[in-house]
């Protein structure tokens, strides 16, 4: 789709380069939220900034308690920051109600009004702009038809199913042309075949309305297939913001890479550009302290097995081998007991006749091997 | 196509339910019988029924004769009392809703544990018998009562306020008795109101009067009709509170009635009001009925 433009957009986190100019469409300012008063406030989110793109599909990814759904509300105006700021295109909004922000929410439970039909759910929100009743209807049906939906229009939300009321709330939100739309867990409560038809979905509304959207979810695979963006986030904090590709192959630290995908994680002492582990030595980018004790992270498909005593490989011993249809996973051990996991293709791994006991050679792929310090 | 097994359950069942229904014929329709059959006889001189067949019980309901000149003309007096009881019921049901709403809602928006606790603080005024009650609402409006001295005491009046025997008396007394009926099904219904809809109203630019009028009002409305009936049939029939607090002036239907089977010694007419306060009660159920099943067309 447009991946070209946003990949030249994300080629730097912070300024988009030189003689690119990229005008931010939402932005947190050191936004904290405490629940709870004096020692028993807890903080759902602590001190968060992060700008938003126009016209980006920005995602809020972390594990559920994380502070991705506060900081939703918090752009959608269901709650006030205790501190901080809220910004919509370069405007502070922190104060404003929800029915003054140009910004709209699929709520997880779509939250369709079971009194109205379709078409009505659809014209809500124009109609409370007080907009005229014929541009009401007209828009709402071409809302309608542009989630497929135009066939419903009389209907009551409740003959709906989950997929269809899912559309209702995307085309209820979409209707009043929102500067942002913001979407909570949107796709959580449908079964696995409706999400993975919703994902594309979702990405070509984006693309066909141009609008920002911002998208909540916990689950890795759904925010690295569909945003351009991604925000990872736990206890309160964002801990990094990329690409997915930036994310999934550069995570900044621990528990990204862990959150995100599979990761080997390697006890080491780094020193003169390598990382020394039991039984060898990985050379890494140069940037980490001389001396220091730190954790290797590996991609399990960034593991190849070679001879047991290839030069430059790590020895280590077959466990077991997992078989998964067109991958196997292999889990070996290192010298020092270490786990290790390799993804294979299941055709190589026949054929090398690996079996648990076999003493192997590891290979990490050149530049694969990211630093995390301890 | 029913199989014969299927009828002779059917026949069982009405056997299994007949000392029941002979029970409810008994109990239930016997009685209004009477009531019906009463209405069409003349009144007897010194109470009770001549039984003879006439008209003259429902003709007296809205006319009158004129005792010296045998002119027929409208029954003023009854109409007043017609028109003072449909005012005060409906007053005293707008009142309820007026009061009884936002406590629903508090009660309904409150934690489970707290809920239980409120709900039953509202439902203890019935533990209690209502003549009781109703005195003890006499003692605090009366002119030498709670009220009055207080306001006395404190010097924001001179003079007792007169409210004691007046409409507004009665109206008080009402809404207090009916509040409860009023509540429970409103409470019902907001229990049952998705709070997710107020964020998705709010976040969809209605104001916050809009999203009173336009989601939560229509989506609680079986509750609200609910709660109306509830309060405006007893109200419209009520006794002993307009006998407690209006005194003999401020008659509503049900002290009427009661006139009549007493030193009014005019049974039939007193058996045709019951009758008609019996049509203006089905009305005003039919009326609940259709706008409860409009109501539920969205699943409750």
């Amino acid at each position: 789709m447009d991946r070209s433009r946003n990949a030249s957009l994300t080629s730097d986190e912070t300024t988009a380069g030189p003689g690119v100019t990229v005008s931010i469409a939402v932005e947190a300012r050191n936004a904290v939220k405490a629940f709870g008063q004096g020692e028993a406030a807890v903080r759902a989110l602590d001190d968060v900034s992060v700008q938003i793109r126009q016209g980006e599909f920005f995602t809020l990814l972390g594990p559920s308690g994380c502070g991705k759904t506060t900081l939703l509300r918090l752009i959608a105006g269901f709650e006030t920051p205790t501190s901080g700021q809220i910004l919509l295109d370069g405007k502070d909004i922190t104060a404003d109600p929800p029915n003054r922000r140009p910004v709209n929410t699929v709520f997880q439970s779509y939250a369709l009004f079971p009194h109205l039909t379709v078409a009505q759910n659809v014209g809500f929100g124009l109609q409370m702009q007080g907009r005229p009743r014929a541009e009401v209807a007209d828009r709402a049906a071409k809302m309608l038809t542009l989630v497929r939906l135009d066939h419903l229009a009389q209907r009551k939300t409740s003959q709906l199913s989950g997929g269809q009321q899912q559309r209702v709330a995307l085309a209820r939100a979409l209707a009043p042309q929102p500067k942002v739309l913001l979407l909570d867990e949107p796709l959580s409560a449908l079964d696995l075949k409706l999400r993975k038809e919703m994902q594309i979905e979702l990405k070509r509304l984006q693309h066909e309305t141009g609008i920002t959207f911002v998208f909540v979810t916990h689950d890795q695979e759904e925010a690295l297939t569909m945003s351009d963006r991604i925000g990872v986030m736990s206890a309160g904090k964002i801990l990094q913001v990329g690409s997915p590709r930036d994310i999934y192959t550069r995570p900044a630290n621990r528990f990204v890479a862990s959150f995100i995908g599979e990761t080997n994680f390697l006890p080491g002492f780094y020193a003169h550009g390598q990382v020394a582990l039991a039984g060898g030595h990985v050379p890494v980018a140069a940037g980490t302290k001389e001396g220091s004790t730190v954790t290797l992270a590996v991609r399990p498909e960034q593991v190849r097995l070679v001879a047991a005593d290839a030069p430059g490989s790590l020895p280590a011993t077959v466990r077991d081998l997992v078989y998964f249809g067109t991958d196997t996973h292999c889990h070996m051990a290192l010298s020092d007991g270490s786990e290790v996991v390799a993804r294979l293709q299941s055709s190589v791994s026949g054929e090398a006749g690996l079996e648990p006991g076999a003493r192997v050679g590891l290979v990490f792929t050149e530049g694969a091997a990211q630093v995390l310090e301890d | 196509m029913p199989s014969p097994q299927d009828r002779a359950r059917v026949r069982n069942g009405w056997l299994l339910s007949a000392p029941a229904l002979v029970l409810l014929a008994m109990a239930a329709a016997g009685p209004l019988l009477v009531v019906l059959v009463y209405s069409f006889l003349e009144a007897g001189q010194y109470g009770g029924v001549e039984w003879a067949f006439s008209t003259d019980a429902w003709f007296g309901i809205l006319f009158s004769k004129d005792i010296f000149t045998d002119e027929t003309m409208l029954a003023d007096a009854h109409l007043a009392i017609f028109w003072r009881s449909v005012k005060l019921s409906l007053l005293t049901t707008l009142i309820t809703f007026a009061v009884g709403f936002p406590t629903a809602w508090f009660i309904a928006t409150r934690a489970p544990r707290a809920r239980a606790m409120w709900l039953f603080l509202i439902t203890i005024p019935f533990w209690t018998n209502l003549l009781i009650r109703t005195f003890a609402i006499n003692e605090v409006i009366r002119n030498e009562g709670i009220l009055n001295s207080l306001l006395l005491w404190a010097g924001v009046i001179s003079a007792p306020i007169q409210i004691i025997y007046t409409d507004t008396a009665v109206l008080i007394g009402m809404a207090y008795v009916y509040l409860p009926l009023m509540v429970l099904p409103l409470f019902a219904a907001i229990d049952r109101f998705d709070m997710k809809l107020l964020e998705a109203a709010y976040d969809l630019y209605a104001s916050r009067l809009q999203v009173l009028r336009r989601v939560i009002l229509p989506i609680v409305k079986p509750g609200i009709v609910a709660g109306s009936i509830l309060v405006f049939v007893p109200s419209l029939g009520a006794y002993v509170t307009p006998r407690v607090l209006g005194g003999g002036k401020n008659m509503m239907i049900g002290n009427f009635i009661e006139l009549q089977f007493g030193q009014g010694r005019n049974w039939p007419l007193g058996a045709a009001l019951s009758m008609l306060l019996l049509v203006i009660v089905m009305v005003a159920l039919l009326a609940y009925v259709r706008a409860a099943n409009k109501g539920a067309g969205h699943g409750h």
